[in-house]
């Protein structure tokens, strides 16, 4: 134990190694904090999706079979996403009202990337409900889009919110044509 | 306590618990195993991806005509360096039926996509052994896992299916061979209901090594092993950074207890 | 008492709700002998691994399903499609290794240096509880991936209670609830593996507080005498226990990251079948001691007797060591009997891996199936190593008590008997301790 001889009463010697103590402790304590960090990132990166999900991330949709004035609803990343086969009143309907006055403007233009087919997540933006008026028999609401149910939230021809509760249109998910009749969504 | 003998005794007790858990984790192993020297074993052990390709392609073209892969999605198949447009290829060769039937309820047959599992050769267990004399092929997904000794390696079983693969021979003198059974030294018990699936230029591999059976045979255990546990580099990767940030925590600790305690010794 | 604290915010809390001041007394201030080893150094990482273990556990639980379609494949999801969750699985299933080994270590050390003789009864009585609770949660948790040696291995370990007379048939289909280890068996082992780890937790805090009752044991076994012989917990053996933690996760991560699946059987790679059985069931290596102890009786219920037996005697074994020396570091002819238990131990281990007809030949280390070899067939090995584990409890240690002629025992922690063997480290310090007085 000769390395440790030096006798506690030294003021010197101890000074000295106080502050090699300090040095020491803030060395263990940043490389123990590094420690648990590095040891907490996999725990926490297990809670985002997995690759799996992620796989099922962007979805290919057949648009050749939706009639005019028709629309379908497929499952997107667990949201369902409407497809509506516009017809050209209600194409036209869209454009003439980009100057109303509206809660969240926006051009009709920058709605769809084909006038014929707008694509959105069928979600409304209030709380979450799922609007109708994808089917012929449920209610389109007064202005002709999609009406939710649980608010009264009315959304217009080119999904913008134009009454009730709700504050932003009905979001346009991103979306590619790899075709003239398919598209990727996500 | 000195140091020394501190270290000394703490060896002994960590050589000792591991050879009795060793010990008691040694199965038994009802066959020779040759062992066979793989890229993907030690420390540093990476797979070769141009052998994963060539294994896959003896998976595709040989096996998967019983033997399904159920945990393995073609979006994997990325992961041993084929490219996103080549998964694509690959699994639109399948035709699968999609979880959700039409608006009849009728169910809708498509193409494959990268996020479907690999499609398995038969219906059911039952259609499997009804094309195979009864015998049903296992799923090939943790074979070399589930086949391996459990010894200190990924590469145990990579080894045992290469003996497998390489072990068909003609019976010895008098062994007697049940009907519709080969006779295979890597197996246990000799009898093995597989007829030999691999023979000389079997396959023809694209980047012209030439595919004799012990080369297909390593080249599908590699593809297997991987197929067992892919994420088996990013393990092997992963460990050796915890390993250098344990070793220098362990020293500073040291270090720290030796000058906390200096003062009572 | 109330510690002074320096934060305001804490100093208001504490005196309405003294948690800190308890925390100050119990993990802090509070009095260790101070010749603690690194044996002493188990406890702690014991209660490290539960921690290490629930933490583990819970984020797997968020992944996992248990029904007997799909926990297999949830499994395989986890280790090849959830971010790190192939090194959360490792960390968990190495993680019951470890506990296990940790554990056993500090049994050991309790049973060399006499930490269960009185004032210590109940608090090794507590930690035999624990670990009946560790088993039960490592059994359930086998079950869990549902391979065929979780679903075989949870058939054999729940007939075990068939041979209780009259009733165990009915027992049995209570605890599979249905005719066969089933999707209902499969849930509730799910359910009580996800509690059991807390019930544990607030048995490990009873240990504590009886711990903390008399003070830590130590390695010469004598009780401390004054503040001389005792250092504050902290910092003293909160970096010892920091560096004893750095060695171990060493150990933890060796096996996580290059054997992940060394420890555990192969056969568990293949779903179960309950049309099928595994040539060969044997129970992870942590079990097999008493799994061989299990197989050395031929009569099922003494068997399943002998097992349950292994422990129970434990609970008594207070009682049975009578002798007035603690440490084992004094008594000469314990220290013999008591190594020859561990290796005993390792022995039943060995014993509980092979089947009962091999048979294991003498100075080489080869276990091989029965041709005629020279050598003793597992079964009698371990039968031979049942009789010594119980004759260690029930013959030698009485016996002990009465017979052996025990070394002198130190007066004091900082003053040791001159001259007595095995203190000559302590012989050295002595004059620097003088100084203290």
């Amino acid at each position: 134990m000769a390395d440790h001889a030096q006798s506690p009463g030294n003021g010197h010697a101890s000074g000295e190694e106080g502050t090699r103590r300090d040095f020491l402790n803030l060395t263990a304590a940043s490389v123990t904090a590094f420690g648990v960090a590095s040891v907490a990132w996999p725990f926490i990166s297990s809670l985002n999706p997995s690759k799996d999900v992620l796989a099922l991330s962007s979805t290919e949709v057949d648009i050749s079979q939706i009639a005019e004035g028709q629309a379908i609803t497929v499952m997107w990343r667990g949201k369902p996403v409407f497809i509506r086969h516009r017809t050209a009143a209600e194409i036209e309907q869209a454009k003439a009202d980009d100057s109303a006055d509206m809660k969240d403007p926006q051009a009709d233009e920058a709605r769809a990337q084909k006038p014929e087919f707008l694509i959105l997540v069928g979600v409304c933006t209030h709380l979450g409900c799922i609007p109708l008026g994808q089917k012929d028999v449920e209610p389109k609401g007064e202005f002709g889009g999609w009406y939710c149910p649980c608010h009264g939230s009315a959304y217009d021809t080119s999904g913008r919110i134009r009454k009730g509760p709700a504050p932003l249109n009905l979001p346009v998910p991103e979306y590619q044509y790899l075709s003239d009749t398919r598209v990727r969504i996500g | 306590m000195s140091a020394g003998s501190l270290v000394l005794k703490g060896v002994t007790a960590l050589v000792g618990i591991t050879a009795v858990l060793f010990v008691a984790a040694t199965p038994h192993h009802g066959v020779h195993v040759e062992k066979e020297s793989w890229s993907f074993q030690g420390f540093f052990g990476k797979f070769d991806k141009a052998q994963l390709q060539r294994g896959f392609q003896v998976y595709n073209e040989v096996c998967a005509a019983c033997h399904s892969l159920d945990l393995v999605h073609y979006r994997n198949l990325t992961e041993i360096g084929l490219t996103e447009a080549q998964v694509k290829e690959v699994a639109a060769a399948v035709t699968v039926v999609d979880a959700m039937p039409d608006e009849n309820g009728d169910p809708v047959e498509r193409p494959g996509l990268p996020s479907d599992p690999f499609k398995a050769p038969f219906a059911n267990e039952q259609a499997a052994r009804a094309s195979n004399n009864g015998a049903l092929p296992p799923d090939l997904s943790l074979i070399a896992r589930s086949r391996a000794g459990a010894g200190f390696g990924a590469h145990e079983g990579a080894d045992y299916l290469h003996g497998l693969l390489t072990g068909y021979q003609e019976p010895p003198a008098g062994f007697e061979l049940a009907d519709g059974m080969q006779y295979n030294e890597g197996f246990l018990g000799f009898q093995i209901a597989m007829p030999n699936p691999l023979s000389d230029g079997g396959v023809t591999y694209a980047d012209g090594t030439e595919a004799t059976v012990d080369q297909q045979a390593r080249d599908v255990s590699a593809f297997l092993t991987w197929a067992g546990e892919p994420n088996y580099e990013n393990r092997i990767y992963t460990g050796m950074k915890a390993m250098l940030f344990l070793i220098v925590f362990t020293l500073i600790a040291y270090a720290v207890k030796r000058r906390v305690w200096a003062k009572i010794h | 008492m109330a510690a002074n604290f320096k934060n305001p915010v804490i100093r208001w809390i504490d005196h309405r709700l003294p948690v800190f001041s308890y925390l100050h007394h119990e993990a802090n201030e509070y009095p260790t002998p101070k010749n603690l080893s690194y044996w002493w150094n188990f406890g702690s990482l014991a209660g490290f691994m539960l921690l290490v273990m629930i933490v583990s556990g819970i984020f797997l639980a968020m992944q996992y399903t248990p029904h007997v379609d799909h926990a297999f494949n949830s499994v395989e999801r986890i280790m090849r499609d959830v971010n790190y969750g192939w090194l959360l699985r490792y960390i968990h299933m190495n993680g019951a290794s470890m506990f296990f080994i940790v554990v056993y270590i500090h049994i050991f050390r309790g049973l060399y240096y006499g930490s269960y003789k009185a004032p210590r009864e109940l608090l090794w009585q507590i930690g035999v509880v624990i670990l009946l609770l560790m088993m039960a949660t490592a059994f359930m948790g086998y079950v869990l991936p549902w391979g065929q040696m979780s679903f075989w291995g949870a058939t054999v370990i729940t007939n075990l209670f068939s041979a209780i007379p009259w009733v165990g048939d009915s027992i049995v289909t209570l605890l599979w609830g249905g005719f066969s280890v089933d999707n209902p068996t499969l849930n509730r082992f799910f359910s009580l593996h996800y509690l059991l780890p807390f019930v544990i937790l607030g048995v490990v805090m009873l240990h504590v507080v009886a711990l903390h009752r008399f003070g830590s044991n130590n390695p010469i076994g004598i009780d401390t005498k004054g503040p001389q012989d005792t250092i504050p917990f902290h910092p003293y053996y909160t970096v010892k226990d920091l560096f004893g933690l750095g060695v171990f996760l060493i150990f933890y991560a060796y096996w996580v990251f290059y054997a992940p699946v060394t420890l555990g059987d192969p056969v568990n790679f293949v779903p179960a079948n309950p049309l099928s059985t595994p040539e060969h069931i044997v129970p992870e290596w942590y079990f097999l001691p008493f799994y061989a102890i299990l197989r050395s009786i031929p009569d099922k219920l003494m068997g399943v007797i002998a097992m349950f037996a292994a422990i129970a005697v434990l609970f008594i074994l207070p009682w049975l060591d009578r002798s007035p020396v603690r440490s084992g570091a004094y008594r000469p002819a314990f220290k013999l009997f008591f190594w020859m238990l561990v290796f005993d131990c390792a022995i039943l281990t060995i014993c509980g891996k092979h089947a009962p007809d091999w048979i294991w030949s003498p100075f080489s280390f080869s276990i091989a199936p029965d041709t005629g070899q020279a050598g003793i067939s597992i079964i009698s090995m371990g039968q031979l190593a049942t009789t010594y584990y119980f004759a260690y409890f029930l013959v030698i240690l009485p016996l002990l008590s009465i017979f052996e002629k025990t070394k002198p025992v130190p007066l004091s922690i900082s003053r040791p008997v001159l001259g007595a063997g095995g203190a000559h480290a302590s012989i050295a310090q002595a004059p620097q301790q003088m100084e203290k007085f």
